[in-house]
Formats: structure tokens, C-alpha cells, sequence
């Protein structure tokens, strides 16, 4: 077992800005001690619905990108979707508003050692916590070419800064309303070998995250993904959060993805449905 | 005269009335990040079983008006694996201790006590005899009173004396007072009310049932009012057995209701996950409100509501 981030802080921050960007809403926070220890693939958790509000759990977004001394100084940007009240409560949060919040929490992207080439995949605002990514591994001299893909173009999450930050984007919407039309699997494989990828990082829906682990696994491409598993706490204290994992002792056990993710090598996850059966203390 | 916040248990003393609730902070560590355990009055440990367990099936969390449904099943290291690296590393940290155990049969309860003898820097042990996550609801020892009689039986006999018990019982009963009467009298130190209720979500989507396992604990705020009910009724009736109160809690305000109520302690569960904060914070304005009400000690207003 790994323990919480130890960077964790709870804190106040302040709204700096919030805009509607395609379906999503990207909100600026100035908060102190969050950008500090972030890293990519980190993410905070959010309370909703004000002093009385009857939403009592926490809201989990990945961090799209943080910064420690920006000229307004330290801040956190994130990407929402609104899915329920608690995320339609933030994105109606105007600039000033005050949030209370905890983070960084969980793992973050592993970083490879050589300037390898990899490919960053994201499924509809499950890209944003990879164009910090892409950045730290442009710093370590990789080559990173992106494949976005959404179901529509209003859910495709590709920014300009980030634009700038991959050697290739490549989008695919459902409907073909941008880039390609299809899912991200359909031109995947290409891309993988035309790129001669040796790592590649996802995150999205777990359905799409299967789909890109069967074809990164079948090409033995190592496979970093980030899940989005529904969580209460996001600190490792509610047990929700849980998904089979396979530890270095080779024994599976349902792990919280708040504390052990939600960065996983797709390798350890157990991709079945349900707890299988060799799970350790799987009760019939 | 400066104000006593210290509460007793069965012969146990904590430093202050304000308790995590089991399941809710899992074995400490996770709090810790955020503040000193010894701030707490104590850890209720997440119910341990004697095996390892892996839990109920995802999703395993349904938000509710003011509440949550949690249908995590028990899952736990086991009680081997749980006392090496868990709760040494706990009783290590200066915390005040209680050990939640529950068992799938009653000697797997004693099974447990056993285990848990001679080790220094317990407080207590709270007997889970009402998680409601159970794929058979005829575990629920708490809602038959012979079984919960016997299990707590079992614990105490196993136990040799050497921590106070507490029985923690379930709301979803026709008389709690009669569950209560009969886990004293089977040698119950204390009870811990009230566990949560048993609850359902049906997506309105699928039109199935929203949590893995279906049914799941109902916890929060939502739930507040029954836990005063269940703690004034049992108070009522047993003034003397000291009760940790639980049920609801996010303010020092709600905290006092089961005092008042005739809780000697309360736990804190669903609002620490809205806050790591949440113990610390209800803490501080239960301590403020009680000294604005004019009790020289926290002990003077446990059951106060009786005696307006």
C-alpha cells in the first residue's frame, strides 16, 4: 500500500476566472500550497453547494495545469463537465467565488528516464491533465503526438497552448464534426506504429481506456492510464473509490484509486468487470 | 474554573467527546496528513473481520438529498494483517484507540476478541453487530435480539475484561430499547448508535439499482433526526450505559443535539469525507457552544434535553 500524497493540503482559494470553452468550463483558482506540490496527473477535490449546501461529498477533477508563481500567484486550472449538481453548482461559480479545497492528491504520470517517444491519448475533458504532461516529457526530449477524441467537437478538449506542446495532434469525433470521424481506436494502431510509440498515456472513460489497452497490449506498448472512478473523499478514507489491481507480489486487491491512482499501469488493472475471482478476500 | 471536555466510556478517558466513526477514516494514516490524531478524543478503526475481504462490487456510493449510500461490504485487510501494520502504526501515533471488529458468525466475533487481547494503548472495542452491507441481511446480528445477545457474549467472555465493549446497533428496528436491554444485560460496557440505515438508489436511466451490491448504509446529515431519536429513547431508558453518538454530524451545533440527546461522545463519519477537517472544526464549536451555554463540563450536558 502507498499512502496519500503527502503534499495533500486543504485550503481556500478564490475563483480568478471561469469560461465556457466548447461544453466544458475551464476554471482558474488562486490557492496557496496546491500548485507547490502538483504534478501531472494529480487532482483535487472540491466542495460543493455553499455553506448549507445538501451535497455533502467532495468533487474530483483532474488538474489541467497549476503554477506556483504565476503573476496572480499560485493557481489551479481545471476542465469541468457538467454531469450533476455538484458540477453544475461549480460552473455557475463567478469570478471571486470561494471554493474550499484539498489537493494535490493521488499519483501522477511516471516520467520516463530517456527521451522516448510516446503518445498522449484523451477521451473528451480526459485530456486535460495530459498537455502538462506533454510538456514535462517535451522538456525531457520525447516525442509526443496526441490523439484526442470525443463525440462531438464541442467535447473535444484540445487547447492552443497545448496544440503547441505535441509534435502531432490527431482528433476523431463520433459524429465528424472534427477531424476524423470514428472513435480514437480506429486510427490508434496507425498512429502507434507510425510514430514508433514506446509509451503511451490515457485518460478518459474507462470503456475507451479498455480499448486502448487491448491495442497497446497486443502491440506491447507500456501503458500508463489515469482513471475516473467515482469517488466520495478523494482521500483515501471512504473505500469507493476501489478498482482490482495487481501489486508487485502478484496478489490482486481491490485498491482505492484516490491513493494508488488515479494514475495505474495498465499492466496491474485487472480489466475484467466485477472483482475477479482471485481477488484477495473475495467473499461469495 | 476552566471547562472539563474530557468524556469517560466505561472506565476509558478521552481528552475530548469528538470521535471518527468506523468506516470513515479508515485505519488513521489518511487523516494524519491533515492533523495530530491526539487531537481527536479517539480512531474508530474501520470494522476488521478475521480474514481478508475484498467488499462489495462498484459503484459502491450514491449522493443523496443531505446523505450518502456506501455499499463497501466490510472490505479490510483482515484482523492478523491489521493489527501489525495498522494499529501498531496507530497506537505508535499517541492516538486513543478503539478496535471496531465484526464477524460473520458469533464465534468469529470471539475469534476476533481474542486476538485483540493484550495489546497495549486499546481504548475500547466497538462490536459491529449492524453493518447493513452484508449479502445476508439475517447477519445483521443487531436485529434479532438473541444473536446480538450472543455475540456480545462471545466478545465478552473472550475478551477477559480487559476493554470496555461497545455495541454498536442498527436504527432499522422496531424497538432499538429492546436490542439495547438485551447487549447490556449479555455485558456491553457502552453502545454505539446509530449505524446507518439501509437504503436503495435506482438509476432513473437504467432503471437499476444504482450501487453494485443494491441496498447500502444511509449516512449524513439526512439521517441526523433518527440518531437524536434512537440516542434520547436508549438514554431514556438506560441513563447510566454511556452512549458514542453518531449519526449525521457536520457542526459543533449538530454534535450538541446528541449530547443533549445523552450521547457522552460523537463520532464523526460522512463529514469528514466532505472535509479531512470536519472532527477538528465540530471539535472547536461544540467546545464553544457548551461553554456558552454555562456547562462547566462537557459531562454536565449529556442528557440535558431529559431534564428540560
Amino acid at each position: 500500500m502507498i499512502s496519500i500524497n503527502q503534499r495533500a493540503v486543504t485550503s481556500e482559494g478564490k475563483i480568478l476566472s471561469n469560461r465556457k470553452i466548447g461544453a466544458y468550463h475551464h476554471i482558474i483558482i488562486e490557492i496557496e500550497g496546491i500548485a507547490e506540490g502538483a504534478k501531472p496527473g494529480n487532482f483535487i477535490a472540491i466542495s460543493v453547494g455553499g455553506v448549507e449546501s445538501n451535497m455533502p461529498l467532495r468533487r474530483i477533477f483532474a488538474i489541467y495545469r497549476s503554477k506556483a508563481q504565476s503573476k496572480y500567484g499560485s493557481i489551479v486550472e481545471i476542465i469541468v463537465a457538467e454531469s450533476g449538481k455538484g458540477s453544475a453548482w461549480l460552473t455557475r461559480q463567478i469570478e471571486g467565488s470561494t471554493l474550499y479545497i484539498t489537493g494535490p492528491l493521488g499519483t501522477s504520470f511516471p516520467i520516463p528516464a530517456d527521451p522516448i517517444n510516446v503518445a498522449i491519448i484523451g477521451g473528451g475533458y480526459g485530456a486535460a491533465p495530459l498537455f502538462d504532461l506533454a510538456e514535462t516529457l517535451k522538456n525531457k526530449g520525447c516525442r509526443v503526438d496526441a490523439l484526442i477524441g470525443a463525440a462531438t467537437s464541442a467535447k473535444i478538449f484540445a487547447p492552443l497552448e497545448g496544440k503547441r506542446t505535441v509534435n502531432s495532434i490527431t482528433i476523431t469525433t463520433e459524429d465528424g464534426s472534427a477531424g476524423k470521424k470514428g472513435r480514437i481506436t480506429d486510427v490508434l494502431e496507425d498512429l502507434l506504429k507510425e510514430n514508433q510509440i514506446e509509451l503511451i498515456y490515457s485518460c478518459g472513460p474507462m470503456g475507451m481506456l479498455k480499448a486502448v489497452h487491448e491495442i497497446a497490449e497486443r502491440l506491447s506498448i507500456a501503458h500508463q492510464i489515469s482513471v475516473e472512478e467515482s469517488m466520495a473523499c478523494g482521500i483515501g478514507i471512504c473505500m469507493t473509490c476501489v478498482l482490482p489491481i495487481r501489486g508487485d507480489d502478484g496478489i490482486v486487491r481491490m485498491l482505492r484509486s484516490c491513493i494508488d491512482g488515479p494514475v495505474i499501469d495498465g499492466e496491474k488493472l485487472i480489466w475484467s468487470e466485477g472483482i475477479p475471482p482471485e481477488t484477495l478476500g473475495r467473499h461469495l | 474554573m476552566s471547562f472539563d471536555y474530557s468524556t469517560s466510556i466505561a472506565g476509558s478517558v478521552f481528552s475530548n467527546p469528538i470521535f471518527t466513526a468506523s468506516g470513515c477514516a479508515a485505519s488513521g494514516r489518511e487523516l494524519a496528513q491533515f492533523f495530530s490524531l491526539k487531537e481527536l478524543g479517539a480512531i474508530v478503526t474501520k470494522s476488521i473481520m478475521l480474514k481478508a475481504r475484498s467488499g462489495r462490487d462498484t459503484p459502491r456510493m450514491a449522493e443523496t438529498p443531505s446523505g450518502m449510500l456506501n455499499s463497501i461490504g466490510l472490505q479490510g485487510p483482515g484482523i492478523d494483517k491489521f493489527i501489525e501494520e495498522d494499529l501498531s502504526w496507530l497506537i505508535s501515533s499517541g492516538a486513543k484507540v478503539v478496535v471496531s471488529i465484526a464477524g460473520e458468525s458469533v464465534d468469529e466475533y470471539g475469534a476476533l476478541a481474542r486476538r485483540l487481547r493484550g495489546i497495549k494503548g486499546i481504548s475500547a472495542i466497538e462490536v459491529n453487530i449492524s453493518c447493513p452491507n452484508v449479502e445476508n441481511r439475517g447477519q445483521v446480528f443487531a436485529c434479532h435480539p438473541a444473536s446480538a445477545r450472543a455475540v456480545i457474549e462471545s466478545v465478552r467472555i473472550n475478551l477477559g475484561g480487559e476493554y470496555p465493549i461497545i455495541a454498536k446497533l442498527s436504527p432499522d428496528v422496531t424497538d432499538i430499547t429492546l436490542i439495547a436491554e438485551e447487549v447490556i444485560n449479555a455485558g456491553a460496557d457502552g453502545l454505539a448508535l446509530i449505524n446507518t440505515l439501509l437504503g436503495m438508489v435506482i438509476n432513473p436511466k437504467t432503471l437499476k439499482p444504482h450501487l453494485g451490491g443494491k441496498t447500502g448504509g444511509l449516512s449524513g446529515p439526512a439521517i441526523r433526526p433518527v440518531a437524536v431519536r434512537t440516542i434520547f429513547q436508549v438514554h431514556a431508558k438506560f441513563p447510566k450505559i454511556p452512549i458514542l453518538g453518531m449519526g449525521g454530524v457536520s457542526s459543533g451545533s449538530d454534535a450538541l443535539e446528541l449530547i443533549a440527546a445523552g450521547a457522552s461522545a460523537v463520532s464523526i463519519g460522512t463529514a469528514s469525507f466532505g472535509d479531512p477537517y470536519a472532527t477538528i472544526k465540530i471539535g472547536k464549536e461544540l467546545q464553544e457552544l457548551l461553554i456558552s451555554h454555562n456547562f462547566p463540563s462537557l459531562a454536565d450536558a449529556v442528557g440535558i434535553a431529559h431534564e428540560r
